[in-house]
């Protein structure tokens, strides 16, 4: 953690002199709190089973020089995840980059880099950015503050409809092992409705890469949001996300992390239902074999009566991977007409995999509908048996069956195609085919 | 077609088959009787398969092919069929995805080329006509939410889609109504062709009036204890069973 504060102090002026005067403003608070707080500790209450400080005890190289925000993205990248996209946009090692062929977006609207929003709408960066993070003296959250030069910020202004998804790619690349951070603003003022989708790949399957990345979702009264995060990164891969949601009255947000290759991710997702009516829907699958490591943490916060949240994480664990899901649901006293429903169901696939789940219900309201499921278990043999019996290979029947136990969370996503895209990816994952999103790097 | 040599089986250390002989003829149609807990289904878990069943001793051969030998897949594919007492329920898979996987790795088995989807549709619809098999219930996960008696269609219908050699029909009756009964037994009976057999395992002579059987067996405590022609299953439905003891 030293090497981190001495690079933070040597270096301050460096990263502030590429940034946007507001976005150095959190910086300096940021950078006290990390100091103080350090990485959140190796088997503390939230962090049971990652090893943050563990994980970043290395020396990692920090890419310093931003280069001229708002360039075009200078490789010849496609991703086809998605037919129909409005807007398309990159983040290259912590650096923003628009996509080539964008259409005028509704007026209104900004989709571009963070420093470039800093400075346009100096009020509304203000008043959004870093004010969910800051709420909590995350380690984690804080050293992305302090470190982060750049990143991408969507915000639609009020009744304001985009109709396809934005598609945000985030890239690891270059050859030298290197720490990246990388930040995410999207702001959604009543009555409006977007959908993202940010995939994250790796371009180098031997270099090590850390990515931090802090993601703040503000969605207003009334406002639709569907945010769809794929990884599909190498094995040598650290991810350390933390996303804070903010839910106003009658807002419906739904939510996807999919993880289906890495090398070691933890998700962090606190969404605060604060208005009443607001509706969550936050999912989550990951398919993990090898030594991969997935830990999905969550926290979902009844503030306010008559709000709804189904949450539903699966995960598929084989060889020696290791999940972890951990779901909080908090019921403020008062928050009465509360639905929560929360479920997770996880299939291993060796003796060697792990799966560590822990629901956490906390009701201090009294008339609510509020449950939790847990399933941990193999592949049903008895379907399995019946498959084969038809003449279906075992391997065959397998995949037919894992395949089926995805498609629970893909059929919640809102996004013309994307389902689709993902469950083919799914089976190419699967069939133990190089997983590069067609076109992709 | 099938012989059967002093078979033996058990479950958990616990030998359920005692000893059974059994020869089954391209043409013919056989019924197993026999009380709740003879071994019946074991008996045809055993020849498809069954992971939990541990032969000890004895053989099968199924068209010269040692069948205790193959995995489940081999021998569905060599044309060994079992309509189950209890179908599965499969939540995810869709019924058109299994079928279409199904019928495609038989006629891998036999050399030919996967059917496209076009062709398979056909079939299908064909196939779905032969057992009235509701058309929504294909759009479905196999077998999910199906009723009982949907489920033993289903199983019929299958079976129509494999044209296996040798079917096994697992208590298919037992739980069906009237209509659904005839539906069923109809459906066999189109299926008959002079190089197949069947083997209807059954408690009640009511579907034997429809599936005539060529010959009658008895099994009992794991043993084939009587075996005769069709008036067999008549007198077995008048007296019952305790007069073979
Ligand atoms: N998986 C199993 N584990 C333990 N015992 C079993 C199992 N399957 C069947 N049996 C036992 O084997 C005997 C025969 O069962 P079964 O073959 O189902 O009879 P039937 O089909 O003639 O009614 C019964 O005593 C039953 O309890
Ligand atoms: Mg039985």
């Amino acid at each position: 953690m030293q090497q981190y504060i001495d690079l933070f102090t040597q270096h301050k002026s460096r990263i502030e002199a590429s940034c946007a005067p507001l976005l150095n403003q959190a910086r300096e608070q940021a950078f006290e709190t990390f100091r103080r707080t350090g990485f959140p500790a190796y088997r503390s209450e939230d962090y049971t089973h990652t090893d943050v400080p563990g994980l970043l005890q290395e020396d990692f190289g920090f890419y310093l020089n931003r280069p001229a925000s708002s360039g075009a993205f200078p490789l010849a990248f496609h991703c086809q995840m998605l037919l129909q996209t409005a807007f398309s946009a990159y983040d290259v090692n912590g650096y923003f980059y628009s996509g080539e062929k964008n259409q005028p977006l509704p007026e209104g609207v900004f989709s571009g880099s963070l420093n470039v929003f800093a400075e346009r709408y100096p009020e509304l960066f203000s008043a959004y950015y870093h004010r969910l993070a800051m709420q909590e003296a995350d380690g984690l959250a804080a050293f992305n503050t302090a470190f982060v030069q750049d990143g991408y910020v969507l915000y639609v202004p009020e009744n304001v409809i985009i109709e396809n998804p934005i598609q945000l790619t985030n890239l690891l690349i270059g050859n030298q092992r290197s720490l990246i951070n990388r930040r995410l603003l999207l702001i959604f003022e009543p009555g409006a409705q977007a959908k993202v989708l940010v995939c994250n790949h790796t371009g180098n399957e031997q270099t090590a890469m850390a990515a931090t990345q802090v993601c703040e979702i503000f969605a207003g009264k009334g406002s639709v949001v569907d945010f769809c995060e794929m990884e599909e990164c190498s094995p040598q891969t650290i991810r350390l996300a933390a996303h804070y949601v903010r839910q106003e009255s009658s807002s419906d947000v739904r939510i996807h992390a999919i993880t289906l290759a890495n090398g070691t991710t933890r998700n962090n997702y606190r969404v605060d239902l604060a208005g009443a009516h607001a509706e969550l829907q936050l999912s989550g699958l990951t398919i993990a074999d090898q030594r991969q490591r997935t830990d999905n943490y969550t926290v979902i916060h009844h503030q306010v009566p008559d709000c709804r949240s189904h949450e539903l994480f699966q995960y598929l664990v084989e060889e020696q991977a290791i999940g972890a899901f951990s779901g909080r649901i908090i019921v403020a006293p008062g928050a009465q007409h509360t639905e929560a429903y929360q479920t997770n169901r996880n299939l291993l696939g060796s003796r060697e995999a792990r799966m560590y789940s822990k629901p956490q219900l906390e009701i201090y309201a009294d008339d609510v509908k509020c449950s939790h499921g847990m399933s941990t278990g193999q592949i049903d043999e008895t379907a399995l048996f019946y498959m084969r019996s038809r003449g279906i290979p075992e391997a065959e029947a397998r995949y037919l069956l894992k395949l089926a136990f995805t498609m629970d969370v893909l059929r919640g996503i809102r996004m013309e195609g994307l389902s689709d895209r993902l469950k083919w990816l799914v089976e190419k994952r699967f069939r133990g085919e190089l997983i590069k999103c067609q076109g992709c790097i | 077609m099938l012989t059967i040599r002093n078979l033996h089986a058990s479950v958990n250390g616990k030998e359920i088959l005692k000893g059974i002989d059994l020869q089954v003829n391209a043409r013919e149609t056989h019924a197993i009787m026999g009380p709740n807990g003879s071994g019946k289904s074991t008996l045809s878990a055993v020849l498809v398969g069954h992971p939990a069943f541990e032969v000890t001793q004895g053989e099968a051969i199924f068209n010269g092919q040692n069948l205790l030998a193959m995995p489940p897949e081999e021998r569905s594919c060599a044309g060994l069929f079992l309509s189950f007492q209890y179908p599965v329920e499969i939540p995810g898979v869709s019924m058109v995805n299994f079928m279409r996987t199904a019928v495609n790795e038989h006629r891998k088995y036999q050399g030919k080329e996967p059917l496209n989807a076009g062709e398979f549709l056909k079939l299908m619809k064909e196939k779905q006509a032969l057992v009235e098999l509701d058309k929504s219930l294909v759009n479905r996960s196999v077998n999910e939410g199906f009723s009982g008696g949907e489920k033993k269609r289903n199983e019929i219908f299958q079976m129509a889609m494999l044209e296996p050699r040798l079917a096994i029909l697992d208590e298919t009756d037992s739980g069906l109504d009237i209509d659904s009964l005839r539906i069923v037994a109809q459906g066999v009976n189109q299926l008959k062709r002079p190089d197949n057999a069947t083997i209807v395992i059954t408690h009640y002579q009511r579907l034997l009036d429809y599936i005539h059987p060529d010959v009658v067996h008895v099994l009992y405590n794991g043993r084939i204890i009587k075996t005769a022609g069709p008036e067999l299953a008549l007198e077995l439905e008048e007296k019952g069973y305790d007069w073979l003891k």
